[in-house]
């Protein structure tokens, strides 16, 4: 154990190599990995907020497939109601117009009828004067009891 | 064959010195040139990562550079709170520098000194039997006190620095005997004073003690592991080697462990 100069100059050399390490060394590696980490913490949340973004955006179309299942129901539903009500208001409408005819038809046989009713009268009362005609002729005078025949004819 | 070891140890223990003559301003050229080789090594890796550093895919070196340079963060935040730019490099200095010293123990022990007695004899024309070479620096008290003694400069300027220069002087009078009353002040002060000396002497003599007697004996027992035969060396070479292994990181760890623990006592107020 002997002590000399030996030791000032370790101590320099000590001093040399600290002061570079401080300048050199230590601040650009420990910058470096401070910002590697500060790098890997910001990817880290990224991924767990896409993540969540993903997990929101699932639940959404969930959501939404849903309300449009629902929404197809209910559109099958009143367009099943709306059919059968067209299929009803359609058979309303044949049945009325169906009495309509109905009626119409006899309305005009029932015409038809007072009009062969009519005619038949008609022939019925002109053959009834032709066969009184025929009947009178001998006596009466057709131009003489004119108004008579006509109140005849009238009263058929 | 007793003095024959004698003298083989002997050799192994002497410096290579810049004057045969001694005193002070002798230097040990071999622990000088080698921790400065290492030190060089240390900065041109260590910067060269830093420099290329890159963020995404680093390499195996700089990833294990990383890794060493975690853990120094690590230990220094754990327990130094105060800020300082100057811990966190001054322990990752310590660590991989004396680190890389105590390495050289593990080169075989006969290694260097005979390329230094071939390079010195060659080139120099020196005298093979007055050539030294020691190769581990760490178990020279120069350089262990060299270290020890720059933490314990760390330590009263980070004291100062955080207490002031009145606060750092009143408090090697006032602690760690609190007293009250004046009378109990100046009867204490001496015996504070006193303890505050043996404290901040005790903690770089212990360091380096530490460091140096841990190298010192491993290198002494490699020395007396290569005079067994040469069949059987390995023997005990073998494990202690591995066991050495351990050795040098731990003592590596531990200088910058208690460094950064005085620190951050230096900076605590009492």
């Amino acid at each position: 154990m002997e002590f000399n100069a030996t030791l000032l100059g370790q101590a320099i050399t000590f001093a040399i190599l600290v002061w570079f390490t401080m300048k050199f060394v230590w601040p650009p590696l420990t910058n470096m990995m401070d910002e590697r980490a500060k790098r890997i913490a910001d990817g880290l949340a990224a991924a767990e907020r896409g993540k969540q973004d993903l997990e929101a955006a699932e639940k959404r179309v969930a959501d939404e497939l849903r309300q449009a299942k629902q929404q197809a129901t209910e559109l099958i539903l009143a367009a099943e109601k709306r059919a059968s009500q067209i299929v009803d208001e359609a058979k309303d409408a044949a049945r009325t117009e169906g009495a309509k005819l109905v009626a119409d038809a006899k309305a005009q046989i029932d015409q038809e009828v007072l009009r062969a009713k009519e005619s038949l009268r008609e022939q019925v009362a002109s053959l009834a004067v032709s066969g009184a005609e025929k009947i009178l002729r001998k006596e009466i005078d057709a131009a003489k009891h004119a108004d008579l025949l006509a109140s005849i004819k009238a009263e058929f | 064959m007793a003095s024959n070891a004698t003298e083989y140890i002997q050799h192994h223990l002497t410096f290579w010195k810049s004057s045969h003559e001694g005193g002070f301003w002798t230097l040990h050229l071999d622990t000088f040139s080698v921790s400065l080789v290492l030190g060089f090594i240390f900065l041109a890796v260590f910067a060269s990562v830093a420099r290329n550093a890159r963020m995404e895919n680093p390499g195996r070196l700089q990833m294990f550079i990383e890794t060493i340079v975690e853990m120094v963060d690590t230990q220094v935040k754990e327990i130094f709170h105060a800020k300082s730019k100057v811990i966190a490099p001054l322990a990752l200095t310590i660590f991989v520098w004396i680190f890389l010293m105590n390495t050289m123990d593990l080169l075989p022990v006969d290694l260097i000194p005979m390329v230094a007695q071939w390079v010195g004899y060659t080139f120099f024309g020196a005298d093979p039997h007055h050539t030294y070479f020691r190769v581990v620096p760490s178990a020279d008290v120069n350089a262990t006190f060299a270290m020890s003694l720059s933490v314990m400069l760390c330590i009263i300027g980070f004291s100062i620095s955080a207490k002031g220069l009145g606060g750092w002087i009143k408090e090697l009078f006032t602690a760690p005997f609190h007293a009250e009353g004046l009378v109990m002040s100046i009867i204490l002060a001496p015996v504070n004073f006193a303890f505050q000396l043996v404290e901040l002497a005790a903690k770089p003599i212990s360091l380096a003690l530490r460091l140096f007697g841990n190298m010192y004996s491993g290198e002494l027992i490699f020395i007396l592991i290569a005079l067994l035969p040469v069949a059987f060396q390995w023997i005990l070479g073998a494990p202690w080697a591995i066991f050495h292994i351990l050795v040098i990181t731990l003592q590596a760890f531990v200088f910058m462990m208690l460094t950064i623990v005085y620190l951050s006592l230096a900076v605590e107020k009492h």
